[in-house]
């Protein structure tokens, strides 16, 4: 039985001391990072909202010339209302799509499914650039405005309709999905009647969903910087009155004030999400009997009539922007032409925004996620330091509640501050990746802690017990295990890295100017169509990604994965 | 519960010196006590059970011994060698988990071959050791394949074989049976018992079901609440439980109140037996007796048998191999006794429901316990 004898006592005692070092410094390695890249920032705008331009503490000084400036006290019900009248219209559209999706039988659901979610691959600012070029001063449509002007807040809240359903739509349809089927039955079985059973088990069922969506929609809608920018006219709103008085008035006193009120919704919405997702878990149980839709044509006719028509206007908007990046003169030449693609013509970068923006996307992508992913295995496997992990936890949870256009702000503070040995990273590149990673860091973070919990939890201790160090688990297993989620994590912080334009547009330099930024320059200097070409190159490249990730998924992972098989 | 002194294994096994001491350890889970200074010996080559109802430590217990959680207070000793404060891979034990945890990425033959890889050891023989193993679970033309295209009962010997490969001197099963279904069970329970004794390695096993521990253990250790109940073989643990726990919680009992009416008799209702137990307590102190249900006799009774009253079968059930009848005594029908009756015996004396009998309880095998 002893082909192999044990190893020497001595020799794996000192071994498990480097071991538990090593997650040590890892844990200790992660609060660290996130200290730096999240907290000083946040911690650098929360005291500069509270200086004079030089660096004196004025108390609330700062708060009190900004209530009592009209103009900038003003936007907040600017904001306010764009982001209520949004909400509105969102949700009852996403949610209609979304029962279609999850509670009809109407066929093409993915397709539909994917028709809704193509916003995400696109700037916020492209769906203003579109409603432009539909109902601007040039506008092809314009004549259903009956002289009506779609610049200012009706302008936005239609973008931003557009921009958010998306995001709406993922929520209520994961909201709709859960649902039990006995309590289906039950009901049938007493004889309800379908609009009391919808009254009283579907919308109960999806109640917690809905607000979550209501609360994540208000809060992209005030902290969403490209669509007031690029339709929003004279209408002041929150984030452009950041960008004026920080890029414009080099306010940054001023600019951190305004950072500070955009924090409170979002912030306000983190913590009503933390609410409700602790009392989502108590409302099915692990008896639930997943819920099959039952035929009904009439039903299924009428939500596929509703869903081909969103996803008209959906792709409408998107293929809007598209075809106008080929048009010659918009309105009045519509032949074809690649010329707004020459972006030498109205951009002295040319093409290299694009090309910085995919390289920042790539580093972000790799960094992020080898950061997010060991970070998060650290603080799900790990035993050490049982309080830091919970720090760790707590700061990557933080970027959820902080919008982009905040951190940005932070950053330029951070950054700037006298004698921050990190004054160097200002306009470079690497600010940038870090700032995507630290923005984009929660969703991650969660995508990887969940893919960790289905994990058998005693991997680790069977390690322990052959006298394997972890590390060597973690890579020869449990990493292996996690593609799929890394993947996910790589694709989704490629993307969004792509795309961003709030988080970004104050720390970017001449040589790392980003597609993104280009697009609202060229917009600012009435180049549309380029900004529509660069938008459309944006939009290409992620669903490119997306694609690639799709490929990956099918062809490689049934052959890396086969143990999957059975 | 038990003293320490009082846990020394008894027979030969006590001259040497045990394998795993485990002195006076606490564990706590915030202010909830999990396990209550507990101490227990193991010998060299023993197949000890943690037999418990679900909380009551067992598992807490294992885990201290593996320094997956380690106590609180007191001291573990693993090969004449204190392990109270090393960490898991500086102990020595194999460990088998209920979930088995096997890696379902790598092969079976990755997943055995584990803990080899890394301890300088050339590839061929690491192939050796493996399919040593392998062919040792049975296992020898599956190694190929992945976990999940296995069965429960071969991915836990899988498992089993893991746990093995690096010869450890102390294999810890938790409850490596119960995700099983009880056919395959009851299988890869004899299988384990002779690998064990084969392989004649230290072995705890953490399980709930008595059938499980009683089957397969040298001596059985029982827990509740934190404390050790009782340790002892299995047919002591059976026969002579020192609780009332652990006769309640190992096979079926009746529990009946009582009183002490003498130096060998005790009074239940109108009723007095005699019972040898009874002087162990205090005439006149009220307690509670127990009967196994298949104590209970009815044939070849005679004036001579003692405990000796007449009953009538209140209700029947069917289980089978016997039937168990609820048994109303004529001088005491408000108390009622379980007994078990063979389908042999059913046939025989054909019994029905609402029928008189005349039953006894043998004195010996009534059980005294203090009233608690």
């Amino acid at each position: 039985m002893s082909v192999i004898a044990t190893s020497p006592v001595t020799a794996s005692a000192a071994r498990v001391s480097r071991e538990e070092w090593v997650a040590r410094a890892g844990v200790l390695l992660l609060i660290a990072w996130l200290l730096l890249t999240l907290a000083l920032p946040l911690w650098a705008l929360l005291s500069k909202s509270f200086q004079n331009q030089n660096g004196e503490f004025v108390g609330l000084a700062n708060y009190i010339r900004y209530f009592s400036t009209p103009t900038l006290f003003g936007s907040i019900f600017n904001s306010v209302w764009v982001a209520i009248a949004t909400t509105a219209i969102v949700i009852p559209l996403a949610f209609g799509y979304a029962y279609a999706l999850t509670r009809t039988r109407m066929p093409f659901k993915g397709l539909f499914y994917a028709a809704a979610l193509l916003p995400l691959f696109a700037p916020s600012l492209l769906s203003a650039i579109s409603l432009i070029y539909l109902f601007g001063n040039q506008g092809l449509l314009k004549w259903l405005l009956f002289g009506g002007s779609i610049y200012g807040a009706p302008g936005i809240v239609v973008a931003q309709v557009f921009y958010c359903f998306p995001h709406a739509l993922i929520i209520t349809v994961t909201a709709l999905a859960l649902a039990d089927a006995r309590l289906y039955e039950v009901a049938e079985a007493l004889g309800t009647r379908n609009a009391r059973v919808f009254r009283t088990v579907t919308l109960p069922g999806a109640k917690f969903g809905l607000i979550n969506a209501a609360f994540v929609v208000f809060t992209l809608v005030v902290t969403d910087f490209g669509i007031a920018k690029v339709i929003g006219g004279q209408f002041n709103v929150l984030a452009t009155d950041a960008y004026k008085q920080v890029v414009g008035q080099q306010n940054f006193e001023m600019g951190a004030v305004v950072g500070m009120v955009l924090l409170v919704p979002a912030v306000l919405a983190f913590a009503i999400d933390r609410v409700v997702q602790r009392r989502q878990v108590a409302l099915l149980s692990a008896r639930a009997v997943p819920y099959e839709p039952k035929r009904s044509p009439v039903r299924d006719a009428l939500l596929l009539a509703y869903c081909c028509v969103l996803a008209l206007i959906l792709i409408g908007v998107l293929g809007t922007a598209i075809w106008a990046s080929f048009i010659t003169y918009w309105p009045y030449n519509l032949t074809l032409t690649l010329k707004n693609y020459d972006f030498a013509n109205f951009d002295p970068g040319g093409w290299s925004p694009y090309f910085t923006s995919l390289e920042m996307a790539l580093a972000t992508a790799i960094v992020g996620t080898t950061i997010v992913f060991t970070g998060a295995y650290l603080v799900e496997k790990t035993k050490v330091l049982p309080a830091g992990r919970a720090l760790a936890h707590l700061l990557a949870m933080l970027p959820m509640a902080v919008p982009g256009l905040v951190l940005g702000l932070g950053y330029v503070f951070f950054i700037n501050a006298k004698g921050n040995p990190l004054g160097f990273l200002y306009a470079t590149i690497a600010v940038l990746v870090i700032n995507s990673v630290a923005h984009f860091y929660t969703v991650a973070h969660i995508t990887a802690l969940t893919a960790l919990k289905q994990i058998d939890p005693e991997y680790e201790s069977v390690s322990a017990s052959l006298k394997v160090p972890f590390w060597r688990t973690f890579r020869r297993v449990t990493a292996p295990i996690c593609m799929p989620a890394i993947i996910d994590i790589a694709i989704y912080m490629f993307v969004n890295a792509l795309t961003t334009v709030s988080a970004v547009i104050f720390l970017y330099g001449p040589s790392s100017k980003l597609a993104a930024i280009a697009i609202v320059h060229m917009d600012e200097m009435g180049a549309s169509a380029a900004a529509a070409a660069m938008a459309s190159v944006i939009v290409a490249t992620a669903l490119g990604a997306k694609f690639l990730h799709i490929l990956l998924e099918r062809v490689v992972f049934m052959r890396l994965q086969a143990w999957r098989q059975r | 519960m038990d003293s320490p002194a009082a846990l020394k294994m008894n027979g030969n096994a006590a001259a040497a010196p045990p394998f795993l001491r485990v002195c006076n350890v606490i564990k706590r889970f915030g202010k909830f006590l999990a396990l209550k200074d507990v101490s227990l010996e193991v010998a060299k080559g023993e197949f000890v059970c943690f037999l418990g109802p679900s909380g009551c430590g067992k598992t807490t217990l294992l885990r201290a011994i593996a320094g997956l959680d380690p106590q609180d207070e007191g001291m573990i000793e693993i090969g004449g060698r204190d392990v109270s404060r090393l960490p898991p891979a500086a102990r020595d034990f194999g460990i088998v988990f209920q979930s088995y945890a096997l890696f379902p990425n790598l092969t079976v033959a990755a997943n055995v071959g584990y803990g080899l890889v890394n301890r300088g050891t050339g590839r061929p023989t690491i192939d050796a050791r493996v399919a040593e193993l392998l062919a040792l679970v049975g296992l020898g033309d599956q190694s190929a394949k992945y976990p999940a295209q296995l069965s429960g009962g071969q991915q836990q010997r899988v498992a089993l074989a893991r746990a093995l490969a690096t010869s450890p001197g102390l294999l810890l099963l938790d409850e490596p049976l119960s995700a099983l279904d009880a056919r395959v069970r009851i299988r890869l329970r004899d299988e384990i018992k002779a690998l064990q004794r084969r392989l004649g390695v230290t072995t705890i096993m953490v399980t709930h079901d008595q059938d499980e521990a009683l089957a397969m253990a040298d001596r059985v250790v029982v827990m509740n609440q934190g404390v050790i109940e009782q340790i002892g073989s299995p047919a002591d643990i059976y026969r002579t439980p020192k609780t009332a726990f652990v006769a309640d919680f190992v096979g079926t009992m009746t529990f009946l109140d009582g009183e002490i009416a003498g130096p060998m008799s005790l009074r239940i209702g109108a009723m007095e037996l005699a019972c040898p137990e009874a002087r162990r307590f205090q005439s006149g102190s009220s307690v509670r007796i127990g009967l196994r249900p298949e104590e209970i006799r009815v044939r070849n009774l005679d004036s001579a048998t003692p405990n000796r009253f007449a009953a009538r079968i209140a209700a029947l059930n069917f289980h089978g191999a016997f039937c168990r009848a609820q048994l109303e005594p004529e001088a005491a029908p408000h108390i009622p006794i379980f007994a078990d009756f063979s389908a042999n015996l059913m046939r025989d004396l054909a019994v029905t429901q609402g029928q008189r009998l005349t039953i006894a309880l043998p004195p010996e095998s009534l059980r005294v316990f203090a009233k608690s």
